[in-house]
């Protein structure tokens, strides 16, 4: 579903990736994780198409098509999901406003008639059953004035709207309590189908937990310098990054 | 057209009626647009704008114009939504036309006459009191050109105690069909005790030639009124005008302004509103929307005479293609004004490398025990934002008008007559849509 291919890419001149190869195939579960500075979030800007990152070197496909050649709109009506690590408030754009029109843009691109009100909000009165997120929440601006959890839980409710092919979810764990974390992550969980895939950056196991990746990979230095089973997320959980810090800057050394 | 053309034909109205009240402040003012001259840029308070262009044409105006020859239908083309439920007061040319305009509201509410009328009749002192106040702070020969030639002007009276249920419409219309036209009009406004009234002015020109709207409306508040007041200027890029509204809260009473600019091409809006009451509070707001050459000027003040007011005052302007605006916010606080609130927001959005926005707060305090505060941005669209819509799969053009609509939303709120807000909405929107890159 998508091939990263040897992709270099920096921002103001500063360089982050040094050349990332990743392979990820419909129905799996992928995590990154690595220490601050890695160039963990970086990558999934670069996926979603923010226009400050240069791509100076490299290739990624996805479901066929060059990704790097979309605009960010094209990516995501294409099917790829970036839920942001720090979603933006947008005061005086309604939320539910804002969702239909993102569900019907996909829609037309994809050669679909637009839902009427009627069953738009019958997805969406499903979907926030789902995600147990209130109705008054969507209401209002995007964003605007939510708490931590209430922002996250948006991204997902988003992302359980859109059905998309490929998410990627940037550090969702951050900021979530306990309670709101099992929420979100059971959300995720059940969209979870052999179609679709996820993609994972996060710094802790916790969410991992809930979502048992079949691959872990640990991103230093712009570059993928392990990678392995679930196992190897436990691995680090109990040691730290130091050893493969260590390991990787031998090489480099070398 | 120069200063001395303009003394020529004042010289040759002398004759008329010199002791007359009307008479008297058409000298004064007259007086001071001889001294003061026409305004240039080296003026501090039209530094960036320039009337030197508008100046330029040879205008028909005052007895030069031909007699008003508008069909009731023409009228259609500037009526606002709800018109069938307003009082409309129609100016051509910037004489009052009561054959054109509509007096919905029954006598004892509200009483409208031509000011030479007025002032002969009842309402002599009120007219000898408040004709002419904005003079002494606008002292410009632009606004003394307005004074100078004070005819066909209108008197308004919102009488005591009457809550007005339809609004007030004012339209001015400019038929620049023949000739190139300089439009004059004059309202003078008082709203007495306990009255409530919703105002709105709104400016159409007729035909290719060139046309100045050189508009003066004084507005007279007394205690315990509430009055509301809106300006929208939707004008073609022939029409150029300078339009001041003087606001006097007399009284403790309320005040809420939204002045809406979307086109045309030389604007100066002056918005004074003298708080000359304890307790008065006066809520500012504007939105600029301007593309092609249009310019737009917006010089506000907010003057706390009396303790214990409250201003608040929000302008918004996006601007794209060669607009250019200027905000300029004064805000005076007289010795002895104590307990005075006073806020000043200016936020602006540039769309293009070549529009230009001149702004500044300009604040004078002369009390210790007040609390002021003023702030201005000046910024493109937020691209985190931008980013954001984009991601869920909105395309850019539509991000973006999505944005600038979010941005306009809160003025847009204040215009409280529903009729009139989603009309401008509607004007703002088509505006977008059509702007969309």
């Amino acid at each position: 579903m998508l091939s990263i291919t040897n992709i270099h890419a920096s921002i103001e001149g500063k360089q982050i990736l040094n050349g990332i190869n990743l392979s990820i195939k419909a129905g799996e579960v992928h995590a990154i994780m690595g220490p601050n500075g890695s160039g963990k979030s970086t990558l999934a800007s670069v996926l979603a198409g923010r226009e400050e990152y240069e791509v100076t070197e490299g290739s990624v496909t996805f479901l066929e098509k060059d990704l790097l050649e979309m605009a960010p709109e094209d990516r995501a009506r294409e099917g790829l999901f970036l839920a942001f690590q720090y979603p933006v408030e947008i005061p005086g754009v309604s939320t539910t406003n804002f969702i239909k029109a993102a569900v019907n843009e996909k829609r037309e691109y994809q050669g679909e008639e637009p839902l009427d009100a009627v069953s738009f909000m019958k997805l969406m009165k499903a979907k926030m059953a789902m995600l147990q997120i209130d109705q008054s929440l969507l209401s209002r601006s995007i964003n605007e004035g939510f708490s931590g959890g209430e922002k996250k839980r948006n991204e997902i409710f988003q992302m359980a709207m859109l059905e998309p092919r490929l998410m990627i979810l940037d550090e969702m764990d951050s900021g979530l309590d306990i309670d709101a974390l099992r929420i979100v992550a059971n959300g995720i969980h059940k969209l979870r189908n052999e179609h679709n895939a996820i993609l994972i950056i996060t710094h802790y196991q916790r969410l991992l937990d809930y979502l048992q990746p079949d691959f872990v990979h640990v991103l230093y230095n712009g570059r993928i310098v392990k990678s392995g089973t679930k196992e190897l997320a436990l691995e680090l959980e109990e040691n730290g990054y130091d050893m493969i810090k260590g390991e990787a800057d031998l090489i480099t050394a070398e | 057209m120069n200063l001395s053309d303009f003394k020529d034909h004042f010289e040759q109205l002398r004759t008329d009626d010199p002791g007359s009240l009307i008479g008297q402040v058409r000298r004064e003012g007259f007086h001071v647009l001889d001294k003061a001259g026409l305004p240039t840029k080296r003026n501090e308070e039209w530094k960036y704008t320039d009337m030197g262009k508008v100046f330029s044409h040879e205008y028909f105006f005052d007895s030069g114009l031909p007699a008003c020859s508008l069909a009731p239908a023409e009228v259609d083309v500037i009526r606002l939504p709800g018109h069938d439920n307003a009082n409309e007061i129609v100016f051509v040319n910037g004489r009052f036309e009561p054959q054109l305009s509509k007096i919905r509201s029954p006598q004892d509410q509200l009483t409208v006459l031509p000011l030479e009328d007025a002032a002969s009749g009842t309402y002599k002192e009120t007219i000898r009191e408040y004709l002419g106040c904005s003079s002494a702070y606008i002292k410009d020969g632009i606004h003394a050109l307005n004074t100078s030639f004070i005819h066909g002007a209108v008197f308004v009276h919102v009488h005591e105690e009457q809550e007005l249920n339809r609004p007030l419409y004012i339209y001015h219309i400019s038929d620049a069909r023949q000739c190139h036209i300089l439009s004059q009009p004059r309202s003078l406004i008082y709203v007495d005790r306990k009255a409530k009234v919703q105002l709105a002015e709104t400016f159409a020109t007729l035909g290719a030639s060139e046309c100045f709207t050189n508009q003066v409306t004084e507005v007279i508040i007394q205690n315990n009124a509430i009055v509301e007041y809106y300006k929208i200027q939707n004008e073609t890029a022939n029409a150029s005008q300078v339009s001041t509204t003087h606001i006097r809260q007399i009284g403790c009473s309320k005040v809420h302004t939204v002045t809406v600019t979307l086109n045309g091409g030389m604007i100066r809006n002056n918005l004074n509103v003298i708080m000359e009451a304890a307790g008065n509070e006066a809520h500012l707001f504007g939105l600029y929307l301007l593309n092609g050459h249009t310019h737009a000027d917006n010089h506000t003040l907010a003057d706390h005479v009396q303790p214990n007011c409250l201003s608040n005052e929000l302008y918004k302007g996006i601007l794209d293609n060669d607009a250019t605006g200027v905000f300029n916010g004064k805000i005076m606080v007289r010795p002895g004004a104590q307990k005075t609130n006073a806020y000043q927001t200016n936020k602006n959005i540039l769309l293009s490398e070549d529009a230009t926005i001149n702004t500044k707060p300009q604040l004078e305090i002369f009390a210790d025990d007040v609390k002021c505060s003023h702030g201005c941005t000046v910024g493109q669209l937020d691209e985190n934002a931008l980013f954001y819509l984009r991601a869920r799969g909105i395309p850019k053009p539509d991000a973006q008008e999505l944005l600038l609509k979010a941005f306009a939303l809160d003025i847009l709120d204040q215009i409280k007559p529903e009729l009139l807000r989603s009309y401008v909405e509607n004007l703002i929107t088509e505006r977008l849509s059509a702007s969309k890159k």
